[in-house]
């Protein structure tokens, strides 16, 4: 058998190769058929060459424990292919790389069309990088039969922009939208033919009126129907309840009633119910047309009850709930069977299976027997009496002299308390209390809540709460420069700060606070001085 | 002479009536456009809009009359007994395929006589085998669909004279007749090649894709009708939420370094707005997710697995306006339906600038889209209800079968001729069931 004339080296070279195919330790046994005279010679240099081979290995090992298998890839990808973009598949290239040394996984499919993107995508926990992406793709046309999508399956970049905060503007003009679309949905599905609201306040200028009157002007702020607020103020319009109606941006009627608010509850009450039946008089008068709703100033209204109100025809009564407010620590102790028996603080219409009107519930005031209020301000619980006016609605037409379709069973205001009887409550306005519309589906959404809080009635507040003239000055703040006060008047407050420090101190541990003195102490005299 | 004259007479009288119809029949069209155009003017004050898409205005179109439709009556081991092995079939969103069925036993359209039928229409339940978790299996459905071809091919003649170009069926699985779940697979497969003639009546819609055929009929997937009914809130009640979106982001199950599932478009809207309060998204699942939808304004449609999904069909429900990111989606009813007008369209690789997009449409086009979707119409098109209702899916699927009549000319084969290889596709798929 002639001996190949190759040299020595293609001979070590191919001996090399045909070792490192196989396996990378123990090349030179299977180099025993050819080459057996140069298997002296290539023995020295195999090893050298299945070191390489192995050194070689074990760093893509490391580097794929480090970086992921996708990533070293990547990086082999970049560091050997030649044509990176639209080439055939990176895969293929780095296996030809790697194929004598690991067995790679080819992860295309002839037939399929792949993506590998390079991009540094997102890590589950990492935070997330910038979002570059460059697409590697693999376009197989002939697989499919037709024009190739230029949607490709396969792994994408999660696509990640660098600040993904919201952005104000858009903000703004999301919520301009949403407002938009919301006056379009009440313009469709909501009341069609809205009418004004008058609102009745009976009000007196006390402690708490700014309090009442502040809330109830922000509530009628937002209802979304024209509205007119009749204020009828007892002993007089006052300049402070004036201004303060002059700055809720309403239309308001301020109607004096001549007589002062009584002190103990039940005149107030009744008082109350006088200046209601004036205010509805004062309507009549004036032909003001639309929905009379009795807002009490120290009531809390919800939205949705001047929704509801818009579906009154001639007279509504509406579910009000009722908070007895108890103002003492002591709360009455209630029995058990007193607990189980409570009914629920609401006073409204109660209707039938078919939805029509058959009685009133109403506040049950016995477990509150004997603790009640008696006089404004008092710390006790404040109950209301029967049916408050604040549960029900009227139509103001059923109070004008005459109006169309007005139905009979409406007596004629003028024949309402004149001779002196008390009006208790709106029914009384009526010859049959049947015909009353529950609303507020039948009385079971409670729409307001009837409650009464007052402060003691020789509560001194300041005028218009404006502080006129400047308080007087207490105590001297330590740190701001205070502007003249007599040198007299602060030692002596200075002396007396200080003594109560000392005393403080004495007990305390001494720090800082204690040197601090002693200076100001000395700096102080030093200025008397 | 006398002849001729007489014979003319008669052709003048046969002209005047041809001529009096012709203009009745334009009279009437006139009128209704006359009616319409009234209609039109008293719904602008309306809140809702005519709805009319590339082939017209033809919600509303009534299919009775226009086709007629023989049912094959397969051995039960093809549907019934599928259905009572495990009615789950019955609920999950595949369910489209078993209420066709139910839906035209009892149809004005049904024929009993074959010799009369425009479509053949072989009820196959291929989706109705499930895993004990009630997800679908696609294995064994192309050699099911194969026996029930193989069949209706043996049993009747009406199969081999057109190599099935007249039948059509119904295939609500993720890839339709492709029949595997993962998108590779099933483009490798590709569609079952004894179906390459049929008219295929399926949810999936990708253009160029190789699982949609040219003359698919794309159909919404289905959504319990009554389920949707008992969870809708008042209409006054104001759309406070921007944009909403309940479902998965990323599929730990699958997918667990993201970017396979949705094509990284699920997981890129989480990355980039999980902090926005505009977004309401979350994978959370409450009790109130109808409700919620109708507090919505927009609601996303993404794509998943498949970009098809039963949010579009609640969103059009509940008048949210759905925004549909899957490129080059085919959306249900495409030639009825103008989806442009109605849905936004956003493109995968725009998902990080979404906020942008959806702050910057005008006013005026939102408001218009809800307007058409607050359409009664578009609402029934999307709904299967049971019993069927006037303009439902499975009317606007009758009337996508009889817009494609008269059948053209190459459907009729030569007596002999075959089109179809019926050795075709893998190997599995030859054997029998």
């Amino acid at each position: 058998m002639m001996k190949s004339l190759l040299p020595q080296s293609q001979l070590r070279r191919s001996a090399a190769a045909a070792a490192a195919a196989r396996s990378s330790g123990g090349g030179a046994a299977s180099g025993g058929a050819d080459g057996a005279g140069s298997d002296g010679g290539a023995g020295g240099r195999v090893p050298a060459a299945s070191t390489f081979w192995f050194l070689l290995h074990a760093l893509c090992c490391l580097v794929s424990l480090f970086l992921g298998f996708r990533f070293s890839r990547l990086l082999f990808v970049l560091l050997f292919s030649t044509t990176a973009l639209y080439s055939s598949t990176s895969s293929s290239s780095s296996s030809a790389v790697l194929r004598a040394t690991t067995t790679t996984t080819t992860t295309t499919t002839t037939t399929t069309t792949t993506t590998n993107t390079i991009t540094l995508s997102f890590a589950a926990t990492a935070n997330p990088p910038p979002s570059t992406s460059v697409n590697y793709s693999a376009l197989d046309s002939a697989a499919s039969g037709h024009t190739q999508s230029h949607v490709v399956v396969g792994r994408h970049g999660i696509r990640i922009r660098p600040w993904p905060h919201p952005d104000p503007v858009e903000v703004m003009r999301a919520h301009r939208i949403m407002e938009r679309v919301q006056e379009e949905q009440r313009r469709w599905y909501g009341v069609k033919e809205p009418r004004q609201v008058l609102v009745v306040t009976p009000t007196y200028s006390r402690a708490f009126q700014a309090l009442h009157l502040t809330g109830l002007l922000h509530s009628l702020r937002n209802v979304p129907y024209p509205l007119t607020w009749i204020v009828v103020e007892a002993g007089g319009t006052t300049n402070a309840t004036a201004s303060l109606l002059a700055r809720s941006g309403l239309t308001i009627v301020h109607i004096p009633f001549p007589d002062r608010m009584p002190r103990d509850w039940a005149d107030r009450h009744t008082t109350e119910n006088r200046m209601r039946l004036h205010a509805l008089r004062v309507i009549r008068e004036r032909k003001m047309d639309g929905v009379i709703v009795f807002a009490d100033d120290s009531n809390v209204h919800s939205m949705e009850l001047f929704d509801e109100v818009q579906k009154v025809q001639w007279m509504g009564a509406v579910s009000v709930g009722i908070l007895a407010h108890t103002g003492t620590a002591d709360q009455p102790r209630l029995s058990e069977e007193d607990k189980q028996n409570m009914p629920l603080p609401v006073q409204g219409p109660a209707c039938n299976s078919s939805g029509q009107l058959v009685g009133w519930h109403t506040f049950n005031s016995l477990p509150f027997a004997g603790k009640t209020a008696t006089v404004v301000g008092e710390a006790a619980p404040v109950l209301p009496r029967g049916l408050e006016w604040a549960g029900f609605v009227l139509n103001s037409r059923m109070l004008w002299k005459e109006a169309e379709g007005k139905p009979d069973w409406v007596k004629d205001l003028d024949a309402v308390g004149e001779n002196g009887e008390e009006i208790e409550n709106p029914l009384t306005l009526l010859n049959d209390p049947s015909s009353v519309e529950p609303l507020g589906n039948c009385g079971r959404k409670v729409l307001l809540w009837w409650l009464r809080v007052e402060a003691r009635a020789d509560s001194k507040f300041p005028q218009g709460w404006v502080i006129q003239p400047p308080l007087e000055v207490v105590v001297p703040a330590k740190r701001t420069p205070w502007p003249e006060t007599t040198a007299a008047l602060s030692s002596e407050l200075l002396d007396t700060k200080q003594d109560q420090e000392d005393r403080r101190l004495s007990r305390t541990n001494r720090s800082s606070q204690s040197r601090s003195t002693t200076k100001r102490k000395g700096d102080v005299q030093g200025q008397q001085n | 002479m006398m002849g001729s004259r007489v014979g003319w007479r008669r052709r003048a009288a046969v002209l005047l009536l041809v001529a009096v119809s012709l203009s009745a029949m334009s009279a009437t069209p006139a009128a209704a456009a006359a009616a319409d155009s009234v209609e039109a003017g008293r719904e602008a004050e309306q809140h809702t809009e005519r709805i009319s898409g590339s082939a017209g205005d033809v919600l509303e179109d009534n299919p009775v009359g226009r086709l007629k439709v023989f049912i094959y009556d397969l051995p039960r081991k093809y549907n019934k007994k599928m259905v009572t092995k495990d009615s789950r079939c019955l609920n999950h969103m595949f369910a489209a395929e078993i209420f066709m069925h139910r839906f035209l036993l009892s149809s004005a359209v049904r024929t009993l006589n074959p010799k009369e039928a425009d479509w053949f229409y072989a009820p196959v339940y291929t989706t109705c085998d499930l895993t004990p978790a009630g997800l679908p299996l696609p294995f064994k459905s192309p050699r099911v669909m194969r026996s029930a071809i193989q069949y209706i091919s043996n049993k009747w003649p009406y199969w081999n004279r057109t190599d099935g170009a007249d039948h059509f069926f119904v295939a609500p699985h993720d890839f339709g007749a492709c029949f595997h779940y993962q998108e590779e697979k099933a483009i490798e497969r590709g569609i079952l090649p004894l179906l390459q003639r049929a008219t295929l009546v399926q949810t999936f819609g990708q253009e160029n894709h190789v699982c949609l055929k040219e003359g698919s009929i794309i159909i919404p997937p289905y959504a319990p009708p009554q389920k949707m009914q008992a969870h809708l809130i008042p209409p006054d009640t104001p759309r406070s939420i921007f944009v909403y979106f309940r479902g998965l982001f990323y599929d730990t199950g699958n997918d667990p370094e993201g970017g396979y599932y949705a094509r990284g478009a699920r997981a890129s809207l989480w990355e980039n707005f999980k902090n926005n309060p505009l977004f309401d998204i979350s994978t959370d699942h409450p009790p109130t997710y109808y409700e919620d939808m109708q507090r919505a304004v927009f609601c996303l449609c993404p794509l998943g697995w498949a970009p098809w999904s039963p949010r579009l069909v609640e969103a059009v429900v509940f008048g949210c306006i759905p925004v549909i990111i899957a490129d080059d989606i085919v959306l249900p009813f495409a030639d009825a339906i103008p989806w442009e007008e109605i849905g936004v369209f956003v493109e995968e690789k725009d998902v990080p600038k979404l906020d942008t997009i959806l702050t910057s449409m005008p006013i005026d086009d939102i408001l218009r889209k809800q307007r058409l979707l607050a359409n009664p119409s578009m609402k029934q098109a999307m709904l299967f209800p049971q019993p069927a209702q006037p303009r439902d899916a499975f009317h606007q699927i009758l009337n996508g079968l009889a817009r494609k009549l008269p059948h053209p000319e190459g459907v009729y084969l030569q007596p002999g001729e075959k089109r179809l290889n019926w050795t075709a596709g893998p190997v599995g798929d030859l054997k029998a069931w």
